[in-house]
């Protein structure tokens, strides 16, 4: 098999065969030079990043700073009412424009020589740029225009926000494939409210997170809360859809129970000898089929760094950001409905122990691409074995499947052209 | 009173930092409620925690479920608990709010400073000593490192 050249600048120390998804050298978790070319190829490439939910800047003149892979935007709603980003660096002497992670403002002006912009990201005006007295100044061949920071594309699709650097990106609808469409539709289908934050720092390649959320393979493996405790879901099928890019997917579980109806959580002493291994408090298992199709867990991912989670009723954005070669930012947003009863919304929140940093089943993945991280140290000639369910990246009506593993990559290499 | 939840505070940390997670429960009520949360959430009103228990029996799950279940590396806490300010106080119990700081050893033996901050306590007497009928943990930082396994 032919081996894909690398892109200028990376000295791969294996070659990776071309086209192939279920092998991945482990010097891509490890590289500077890879880093560096990520920047430019996947989060500036003709890609979507999520950036913000609609339901953060609703107001003109609210603003949102958040990254693009390590670049810092500016995500604000101009009085006209649509939603402008750009990169959060004057351009002037490069400081960062806006220094609040929230806020509202009509214009934004570098603290550092008070350089003013529009929300639009337009330069306004040049503090002295006539000089003071007719002495100093600007030069008269400088001109407002030539000088901004970049300004990103941006489409929304259900209250999400995303934006682009890249002129060839498709529109989103299209970039998501329809079967994602359909299934953030699914979920965020009316006014979500944020009812919490959180920042989780990940001790590894940000890669390692995005498999993560796409290994359907590993939750009841890692994640043994529920086995552990005898406690049985009901859950009698489940699939994988993988978008054309393979990039984005949507994976779910469906449960027996009847649409519409709260599903009671049974549990079961394993064996007799393990009858002290039992919940007490089972209230936060209650759910109630709020989309009534009696999925009861959907994960879902939009290349290269957006998930979208429902774990019964909790419902949360998580945003992946790489800080470093094995450093990862986790941003998760966990969201309500405007329309949440108090019932429902106090069941949120009971619920919200399973996920994030300290949930009952998601702690684990905070720690575990750090032991693959830490795992390789000295492995860069080796790779990983994502075999299972073969070797393609199609859509599956089972879960015991690597595919949505391999879609990512897929993705992955052709955007690096790896 | 105060000298109780001085007391209280310094039991919690103990039990935590030398691993008798199992006693950690006794130190609420019944019908607690127990929170760990952020100071920008709570700032902002924004009630959802990374931990959200509603009574004692969850905080015992919670014990069971990180001793039984749930896998993490082996670390270890260090509590420092500041001395409570009392904001208000009457026969029935005292509202408080205490800084802290919690260091975390992890496997390699590497210390680090793993979270401060506040709990906002509501405290009742009970016989001699002083129960929580409800803690707020609230984090200075909006971070967490890693997962947060151990209680703070």
């Amino acid at each position: 098999m032919p081996a894909s050249t690398p892109p200028a600048g990376i000295a791969a120390p294996t070659p990776w065969p071309a086209e192939v998804y279920s092998y991945v050298p482990y010097w891509v978790f490890q590289r500077e030079d890879v880093l560096q070319a990520e920047q430019q190829r996947v989060f500036e490439g003709p890609v979507w990043n999520y950036l913000a939910l609609e339901a953060e800047i609703p107001q003109a003149g609210d603003f949102k700073t958040t990254f693009v892979g390590r670049m810092p935007v500016v995500v604000t709603r101009d009085a006209d009412g649509e939603i402008y980003a750009f990169e959060n660096r004057c351009a002037h002497r490069g400081a960062l424009i806006a220094l609040d992670d929230f806020g509202n403002a009509s214009e934004h002006t570098c603290v550092y020589h008070a350089w003013r912009y529009d929300n639009q990201g337009n330069l306004r005006s040049v503090a002295f740029e006539n000089g003071v007295q007719g002495k100093g100044g600007m030069p008269k061949t400088f001109c407002r225009e030539r000088h901004g920071p970049r300004k990103l594309r941006v489409t929304t699709f259900c209250g999400l926000v995303f934006g682009s650097l890249h002129d060839d990106v498709p529109p989103i609808e299209e970039y998501l494939g329809d079967e994602v469409c359909e299934r953030v539709e699914r979920v965020l289908g009316k006014p979500v409210e944020v009812i919490g934050r959180f920042t989780q720092t990940l001790p590894n390649n940000w890669k390692l997170y995005a498999e993560n959320v796409r290994d359907t393979y590993h939750a009841s493996l890692l994640h043994t809360f529920f086995t552990t405790f005898g406690i049985t879901r009901l859950t009698q099928e489940g699939g994988v859809r993988v978008s054309e890019n393979g990039g984005n997917h949507a994976s779910a579980s469906y449960s027996r129970v009847v649409a519409g109806e709260e599903t009671a959580y049974t549990q079961q002493a394993i064996r007799s000898e393990n009858a002290e291994l039992r919940i007490t408090d089972l209230s936060m298992l209650n759910n109630v089929d709020e989309f009534g199709d009696g999925i009861v867990l959907q994960m879902l991912s939009v290349f290269p760094g957006f998930v979208l989670q429902q774990i019964h009723n909790a419902i949360a954005v998580r945003q992946i950001l790489p800080t470093g070669v094995d450093s990862t930012d986790l941003h998760w947003t966990y969201l309500g409905f405007a329309d949440d009863t108090p019932e429902l919304r106090r069941m949120r929140l009971k619920q919200s122990n399973l996920v994030g940093p300290a949930g009952f089943v998601s702690m684990e993945d905070g720690a575990v691409g750090g032991f693959v991280q830490r795992g390789i140290a000295v492995a860069e000639h080796e790779g990983s074995v994502i075999e299972l369910g073969g070797h393609d990246t199609q859509s599956q009506d089972y879960r015991a499947t690597e595919s949505s593993i391999r879609g990512f990559w897929r993705a992955y290499r052709t955007n690096m052209s790896l | 009173m105060n000298d109780r939840l001085i007391q209280l505070n310094a039991e919690y940390a103990a039990a935590i930092d030398d691993d008798r997670l199992e006693d950690w429960p006794a130190f609420f009520t019944a019908d607690c409620l127990y929170r760990v949360t952020t100071r920008d959430n709570h700032r902002r009103g924004m009630p959802a925690g990374l931990i959200y228990a509603d009574s004692r029996d969850m905080l015992a799950d919670r014990v069971l479920s990180l001793r039984k279940a749930n896998i993490y590396e082996s670390q270890g806490y260090r509590h420092l608990v500041g001395v409570p300010r009392i904001l208000e106080q009457d026969d029935n119990g005292l509202q408080a709010a205490t800084s802290f700081m919690v260091l975390r050893v992890d496997r390699q033996g590497r210390t680090d400073v793993f979270a401060s901050g506040l709990y906002l306590d509501d405290v009742q007497p009970d016989g001699a000593a002083m129960l929580l009928r409800r803690r707020d943990v609230v984090c200075d930082s909006s971070r967490i490192d890693t997962l947060l396994a151990i209680p703070l």
